[in-house]
């Protein structure tokens, strides 16, 4: 098998399951943990658009 | 009265936590939790925990093969391949299943492998937080 991934889909499944871990991990209520695994997918889809737009301006 | 009684909130919060017992579980959750993801949780009945943890680590170790990333050996003498290695031990039964399968041998000649290779990577040191995680929740550090 060979799985051919753009770099915005692979950092999307990245921080899915990280966000995922964390939550559960690091949190001790259902509620919290959910609320906690969102701020931790939400930074890491930040620090992507941030980190690609950082480039262009590199780049620009 | 309302001296006497600050009085003692200051007593009890400087007073020390009490011991944790040391069980059984606190060896068993940790161990079996490294070897199959999740499964120190789904042993100490958090199903739900247990089998979100499983399917995020299972599915990227899997990811991680499926885009053709690199498992490491333990005794190449490069200190990043060291490190790459400690990390993928940790995924545990993963790791030792793909060594006895051969995967994850191929030369990285695609940006994507790369990827893999940081997937796999990730994946057990994710499951090191797992493992851990499962043994507080042994020792009732953690509901």
């Amino acid at each position: 098998m060979n799985l051919e991934l753009s770099h915005f889909s692979a950092a999307l499944l990245f921080a899915l399951f990280a966000s995922i871990v964390f939550g559960i991990t690091q949190r001790n209520t259902a509620k919290e943990m959910l609320r906690y695994g969102a701020y931790c997918f939400a930074l890491f889809i930040g620090g992507v658009i941030l980190a690609g737009w950082v480039m262009w301006l590199i780049k620009h | 009265m309302a001296g006497k009684s600050n009085v003692q909130d200051v007593g009890q919060g400087n007073r020390a936590p009490a011991p944790v017992p040391f069980t059984a579980m606190a060896v068993v959750a940790p161990a079996v939790g490294w070897l199959v993801p999740g499964l120190g949780h789904l042993v100490q009945k958090r199903w739900t925990r247990g089998l979100l943890l499983l399917i995020s680590v299972f599915a990227m170790f899997l990811l991680g093969m499926a885009m053709q990333g690199k498992v490491y050996s333990p005794n190449t003498g490069d200190i990043l391949d060291i490190l790459g290695f400690v990390g993928d031990i940790g995924a545990g039964g993963l790791y030792i299943v793909s060594k006895a399968m051969g995967w994850g041998q191929g030369a990285i000649f695609r940006a994507t492998a790369d990827y893999g290779t940081k997937y796999i990577v990730v994946a057990g040191l994710l499951n090191i937080i797992c493992a851990v995680d499962a043994y507080h929740i042994a020792l009732g550090k953690k509901r």
